[in-house]
């Protein structure tokens, strides 16, 4: 009986944030869901009802005031892997967990870092555009490419997904070089024939391909500025799948006009949508996708099913098998 | 080039007048002669005719490379005189089918010895015809390979995530929050490559390293290590292979027996949401076929290199269809890889001028 299920808040199904039809019947298999704008037609009555807030997409927001109208929160639960829009230590403070799911975002965003890659590389959307354009009126040969087999790939960040992404390119013949916090075992690197770079301004000055697949924290915002574009070569592809502001876009937007790389492409901007008068946007030489990493319908899927798994676990007081927890250091 | 030498000690001998004369002959090679050093060096060189540098040709950049052997000439520069050029011309190099081999233009080539060929597909050229006159036919596999099972990939990979259309909403002026269609999952998908030579394993290759699950079609089966080698599972019925995958990868060559041989049958036999990827050749897809599946949902969308013809008529339907991602035959479109076609080319004719044995020789069947 839908009574005795626990409630759930949930930004909105369908519409610009919210759920397809099919995912939100993943939820209400377990769950009361109560959209955003229905909590707010009388939050004094729903409110208190609520003990799980699922987050997609960034909503709804988990801020103060939002959490001020439940106050029997268990858990937050957000959809993805990141949780750099997340202040972890107020929720706990509330009461409430905080949980991601890690793992299950990681195929379909390293098969997405490998399309941008290629699809720049080899200019794919130049390619369509002028297959399709009503004034081609013939195959131009001008349109070149920069050759992906048998090139050097630069990983920062060389966690799942950054891992993952050495797997594919393995596949590509490319010499894979890494950056990471900590340097990861033997096999793993052997496994995919990578090289670990202690410094990561070798690694920018190696690469063809400088692939960013770091989650943002204090230590990475800024990761990469005019430095380390300086560093990389000309003829350089950079491709940003991890976090808009781990890039400093200002910078990467000189870098670009000068030609200090080749070209850009980007699945993270920092904001999302970019403003419509944001150079980034006229930019020739640059790929940008609307955030789109997990967007298949088998990942969607599976990160719906993960978030119900560690709610369920939070309302019946089980340990949270994705529990998000801090140490100080790693917070924004 | 010996009249050149000669020419130019008649001029200081006769003086300016009697030498103009002489001179005029010469002017047609001018553009070949530019420095003493290089005259004589280019004094042996054999005569390639090529289509033309830019426009519809060669990149600047890959003309060195045919320079170092050959004396060149461009198609437009031959037809000025066909009757004074024809008979110095020893290799024909053909770029995108040009110039084409037709009969009128071999017959003005008395001394052609190769017919050599950039690019590994030779549907475009009459082989028997060819050889039929004394002419070797030459072209470029392996150096092809890698950068088009990247473009197969590429395609592969851009219509599967909806890239082009995530950077067309991105971009757009009147986009104010981002929602792109879902697309659909590579890693662990099935892959079915319909022809399995060096470009369709580079690609079973490429896909195992998403966890893809590989099945072939081929006109022979494979060796056991080599399926092993890229995990895949070889498909006597190409049926069977069109109702289990995800992604329909056509590398065939074209033949009278892959003409045509993805058409309303098969394009329904595959699942709705499929993926047909083709980097063979246009005609190997019946394209008003496709043009129905892609519309009724037959299949999911179709990501292609190749067309016929290149480009396509600007009211074609494949043009209009949001599910049709389509590239102007870039598959060997990088500088790596377009030098390497380039010097291979240049290789073979070496070869066949040389009555040497020739790397890449196409033999009529």
């Amino acid at each position: 009986m839908a009574e005795e299920k626990t409630w759930a808040l949930v930004s909105e199904v369908g519409g610009e944030h919210g759920y397809l039809e099919e995912l939100a019947d993943i939820l209400k298999q377990h769950f009361r869901i109560i959209c955003y704008r229905e909590l707010l037609e009388d939050p004094v009555l729903h409110g208190p009802k609520i003990q799980v807030l699922f987050m997609w997409k960034y909503c709804p927001a988990a801020e103060p005031l939002l959490l001020g109208l439940l106050p029997s929160l268990k858990v937050v639960v957000s959809g993805g892997v990141g949780i750099d829009h997340l202040d972890v230590p107020f929720i706990n403070s509330l009461g409430a967990k905080v949980a991601n799911t890690p793992g299950v975002v990681s195929d379909s965003t390293a098969d997405l870092a490998m399309g941008l890659l290629l699809a720049s590389a080899r200019k794919i959307l130049d390619g369509h555009q002028i297959a399709i354009d009503p004034k081609t009126m013939h195959i131009p040969q001008s349109l070149m490419g920069v050759e992906v087999t048998g090139s050097t790939l630069g990983i920062i960040g060389m966690g799942e997904i950054g891992y993952k992404i050495a797997q594919r390119s393995k596949g590509f013949e490319m010499k894979i070089l890494y950056h990471n916090r900590t340097r990861r075992n033997v096999e793993d690197e052997q496994t995919v024939r990578a090289s670990y770079c202690e410094s990561l301004d070798d690694l920018l000055r190696k690469s063809d391909f400088v692939v960013i697949a770091v989650k943002l924290t204090l230590d990475t915002t800024g990761l990469v500025g005019h430095r380390e574009l300086s560093l990389m070569k000309p003829t350089a592809t950079l491709v940003n799948i991890s976090r808009g502001q781990v890039v400093d876009q200002d910078a990467l937007v000189k870098a670009l006009q000068s030609g200090s790389i080749c070209a850009a492409a980007l699945d993270v901007t920092h904001p999302e949508p970019l403003p419509r008068d944001h150079p980034l946007l006229s930019l020739p030489n640059v790929l940008i996708t609307p955030h789109i990493g997990i967007s298949t319908y088998n990942t969607a899927r599976r990160i719906v099913e993960k978030m119900v798994e560690n709610a369920l676990a939070a309302v019946k007081g089980l340990p949270v098998p994705n529990e998000v927890k801090l140490q100080l250091h790693n917070q924004c | 080039m010996q009249s050149v030498c000669y020419v130019r000690c008649v001029r200081r001998l006769w003086g300016p007048a009697q030498a103009s004369q002489i001179l005029n002959v010469t002017n047609m090679h001018r553009s070949v002669c530019q420095l003493q050093h290089k005259k004589v060096m280019e004094d042996n060189k054999p005569w390639a005719l090529i289509s033309e540098v830019g426009g519809q040709g060669y990149i600047e950049e890959v003309t060195d490379i045919m320079k170092q052997h050959f004396q060149i000439i461009c198609h437009k520069d031959f037809l000025q005189n066909p009757l004074l050029h024809g008979p110095k011309i020893q290799a024909m190099f053909v770029w995108n089918a040009l110039p084409a081999p037709e009969p009128a233009l071999l017959s003005s080539l008395p001394s052609l010895k190769v017919v050599a060929n950039g690019g590994v597909g030779i549907d475009h050229l009459d082989v028997s015809y060819i050889t039929s006159l004394g002419v070797k036919v030459t072209n470029t596999p392996g150096v092809v390979s890698n950068a088009t099972a990247d473009i197969a990939m590429g395609l592969l990979l851009a219509s599967a995530r909806n890239i082009v259309e995530g950077h067309q909403i991105s971009v757009n002026p009147n986009t104010t929050h981002t929602q792109c269609q879902m697309g659909v999952e590579v890693t662990g998908s099935t892959l079915g490559i319909i022809g399995m030579g060096h470009i369709g394993c580079k690609i079973a290759q490429r896909g195992k390293g998403f966890d893809m699950k590989i099945l072939y079609h081929n006109r022979s089966r494979r060796s056991v290590e080599d399926e092993q080698a890229v995990g895949a599972s070889y498909h006597d019925n190409m049926d069977d292979l069109l109702k289990a995958s995800d992604f329909v990868m056509l590398a065939v060559n074209l033949t009278p027996e892959t003409t045509g041989l993805i058409s309303h049958r098969e394009l329904s036999l595959m699942k709705p949401t499929a993926t047909l990827v083709n980097i063979s050749r246009g005609l190997v897809v019946d394209q008003d076929a496709l043009v129905k599946a892609l519309q009724s949902g037959t299949i999911r969308a179709a990501a292609l290199d190749v067309t016929h013809p290149e480009p396509l008529p600007r009211d074609h339907p494949l043009l209009g269809l949001p599910n049709v991602l389509i590239t102007p035959h870039i598959g060997t479109n990088t500088y790596t890889t377009t030098r390497r076609m380039v010097q291979r080319m240049v290789e073979n004719a070496m070869a066949a001028l040389k009555g040497q044995t020739i790397p890449n020789e196409v033999k009529p069947k």
